[in-house]
């Protein structure tokens, strides 16, 4: 310590103050990045933050009951958020369970069965699903898949499973088109290149020699993938599907379009409903009184909650399998 | 013999269906651009460029919410870029060991996905009701709060790519920290920075969510930022939702429009990327 002391010391004057300029230069630039590095932490804090106290006073005046209410009432001032709660739900989990095997089957292609001069343009193709903005998804599922939907699948469906007990009870009703199947549907198809762009990414971490060795004792392909490649990236794989579903969670424009709008829990899925996003973009800018905007600024706190859990989990799922990939 | 030929039997439907997976997803994506173009090429005439919002009944064109969003985009990028940037460069450069990156990096990956009407309301709640109208700045802030993490991201990747030597180099040269940074590492990942920032844009152009909280819409032209200004994505909003067959017309037109910029930015990004000069 002292050494470099007593050499600053006989440093000449003229780049001694150079060198100290260049030192507070080097801190104001290493403040600066860290300012907005903390800002970005702050922001999500500040989003927590304004949302909870714009939904005060429906949190005061309805209790957790909130959360189970089904009234939605603008006129009596009476706002339950369990429509609009399980309507997001039910939309994500149809898309999940029609984008998870799909996406896995893009990423099976993509890493063991695509030729490789296709596999670029190919992957970049899927990822453009992506790309294309929740509008546009909206404005096609109404005009295009919603009546494709109503003479073709949605007949099938009422016809084939409509009569079976229990079963029944989700595909009864008129086919209308619009409602929860064809909102899941359109999820779907958003969600599944991140699903496909993440498992085709943790199927290539699957080491060379654990893939040839079982080559190497006669298994085929798809006993590969189903007995090595799915087991050994299946963290990964969670983790995608979660990041996923926090998408889907929170799609607004393209549900919007085609969910129907309806504050009514009805066990068919072809009956028209609402999730907590398109209930936020038809009605916040009516909402004149104040219950009302803070009882839909409460739907909106409890639908970054959810999101801010699942993407969580997804991020800590993705993080556990980076960490093994770098030993 | 049997389970020989079983197993090659489940193998060879696994593979057609993993196909079929593709297929599908692809099958989509050209129907979804298919039907754009066969009904957003009627809207394309001289007046789609020239002409107002019309009120319905009446010809028009887009000429307002395209001059409207192309302001709102710009001056969101403006604002949301070097914020990005400059926490990419702490997440690279000056991160490590601190309990400050981990954080961050995981609260932006968060950002990046969380739903974007929520970052709508949150930015209804600090600028719209204060100021006590809805403005095109709120708009821009809110678009802004979407390209951050975007370029975080991509960042702080092309800035760990960047190798060492390069910086332990100009070190030695006696460049003071901010230099190396700014005018060695900056310079050798710039393709990577515009690539993310690219997508920024292309993420931000066809965003509908957080707009409708805050810029709204306005049928007639303005460049006020402090008040109401249309733009591409509300506009379709209402257009296509409307009753009015020219209006719906119109809707398509943008959507069009849109989609194929925002597809076009990209590819062009990943061209870009593609190019860069260190890869993973």
């Amino acid at each position: 310590m002292s050494g470099t002391d007593a050499l600053a010391g006989r440093v000449p004057l003229e780049t001694g103050t150079r060198a100290g300029r260049q030192k507070i230069e080097d801190a104001i630039f290493r403040g600066a990045t860290r300012t907005f590095a903390i800002g970005v932490l702050v922001l999500l804090l500040a989003v927590l933050a304004s949302l909870v106290i714009g939904a005060m006073p429906a949190i005061r005046r309805f209790g957790i009951g909130f959360v189970w209410s089904e009234q939605w009432n603008p006129v009596k001032d009476l706002f339950g958020g369990l429509p609009a709660i399980y309507g997001t739900l039910v939309t994500s989990a149809i898309a999940m369970i029609i984008a998870v095997p799909v996406g896995l089957g893009v990423a099976l292609f993509l890493t063991e069965l695509c030729p490789p001069w296709a596999k670029r343009p190919i992957g970049t193709l899927v990822e453009l699903l992506a790309a294309i903005p929740s509008i546009i998804y909206g404005i096609w599922g109404l005009f295009v898949l919603a009546p494709v939907l109503q003479l073709t699948v949605q007949p099938f469906l009422v016809d084939t499973f409509g009569q079976i007990p229990l079963l029944g009870v989700l595909f009864a009703g008129p086919p209308l088109g619009l409602g929860i199947l064809t909102a899941g549907f359109i999820l779907a198809v958003m969600v599944l290149p991140f699903i496909a762009a993440v498992s085709r990414d943790v199927f290539q971490t699957v080491p060379p020699v654990l893939r040839e060795s079982a080559y190497g004792i006669g298994a085929t392909t798809a006993e590969v993938v189903r007995d090595i490649v799915i087991p050994y990236t299946r963290v990964g794989i969670v983790g995608g599907v979660m990041l996923g579903l926090g998408r889907a969670l929170g799609e607004t424009m393209a549900v919007t379009f085609v969910i129907g709008n309806s504050h009514r829990i009805k066990a068919s899925l072809l009956a028209p409903g609402t999730t907590i996003s398109a209930t936020l973009a038809n009605e916040f800018t009516e909402a004149v009184d104040q219950i009302y905007t803070a009882s839909l600024i409460e739907l909106g706190l409890i639908l970054f909650v959810i999101t801010f859990i699942v993407l969580a989990i997804a991020k800590l799922m993705l993080m556990r399998l980076e960490g093994r990939s770098a030993k | 013999m049997t389970l020989y030929r079983r197993r090659r039997l489940t193998n060879y439907i696994i593979l057609m269906l993993s196909l079929g997976a593709t297929a599908a997803g692809l099958i989509v994506l050209f129907l979804i651009l298919g039907a754009l173009v066969w009904n957003g090429i009627p809207a394309l005439n001289g007046t789609l460029f020239t002409e107002m919002t019309p009120p319905p009944g009446s010809r028009g064109g887009l000429l307002n919410p395209i001059f409207g969003s192309i302001v709102i985009t710009a001056a969101a990028t403006v604002l949301g870029t070097p914020i990005g940037i400059l926490t990419g460069t702490f997440l690279a450069e000056f991160g490590r060991g601190t309990w400050v990156a981990p954080a961050v990096r995981f609260v932006n990956d968060i950002l990046l996905s969380a739903p974007s009407i929520v970052i709508g309301l949150f930015v209804y709640e600090v600028m719209v009701v204060p100021m006590g109208h809805f403005s095109a700045w709120a708009g821009v802030v809110s678009l802004a709060i979407i390209v951050i993490p975007v370029v975080v991201r991509t960042t702080e990747n092309v800035l760990v790519l960047v190798p060492s030597a390069l910086r332990e180099a100009a070190i030695a040269l006696g460049a003071p920290r901010w230099k190396v940074i700014v005018m060695v590492t900056y310079r050798a990942a710039i393709q990577g920075m515009l690539t993310g920032v690219m997508l920024a844009v292309a993420r931000i152009a066809g965003e509908t969510a957080p707009l409708l909280f805050t810029a709204l819409n306005n049928q007639f032209w303005s460049s006020d930022m402090n008040g109401p200004m249309a733009n591409l994505p509300v506009v379709i909003f209402q257009f296509a939702l409307s009753p009015y067959a020219d209006w719906q017309v119109l809707a398509w037109g943008g959507a069009m429009l849109i989609t194929f910029t925002i597809l076009i930015l990209n590819i062009l990004a990943r061209w870009i990327a593609s190019r860069g000069s260190f890869q993973q």
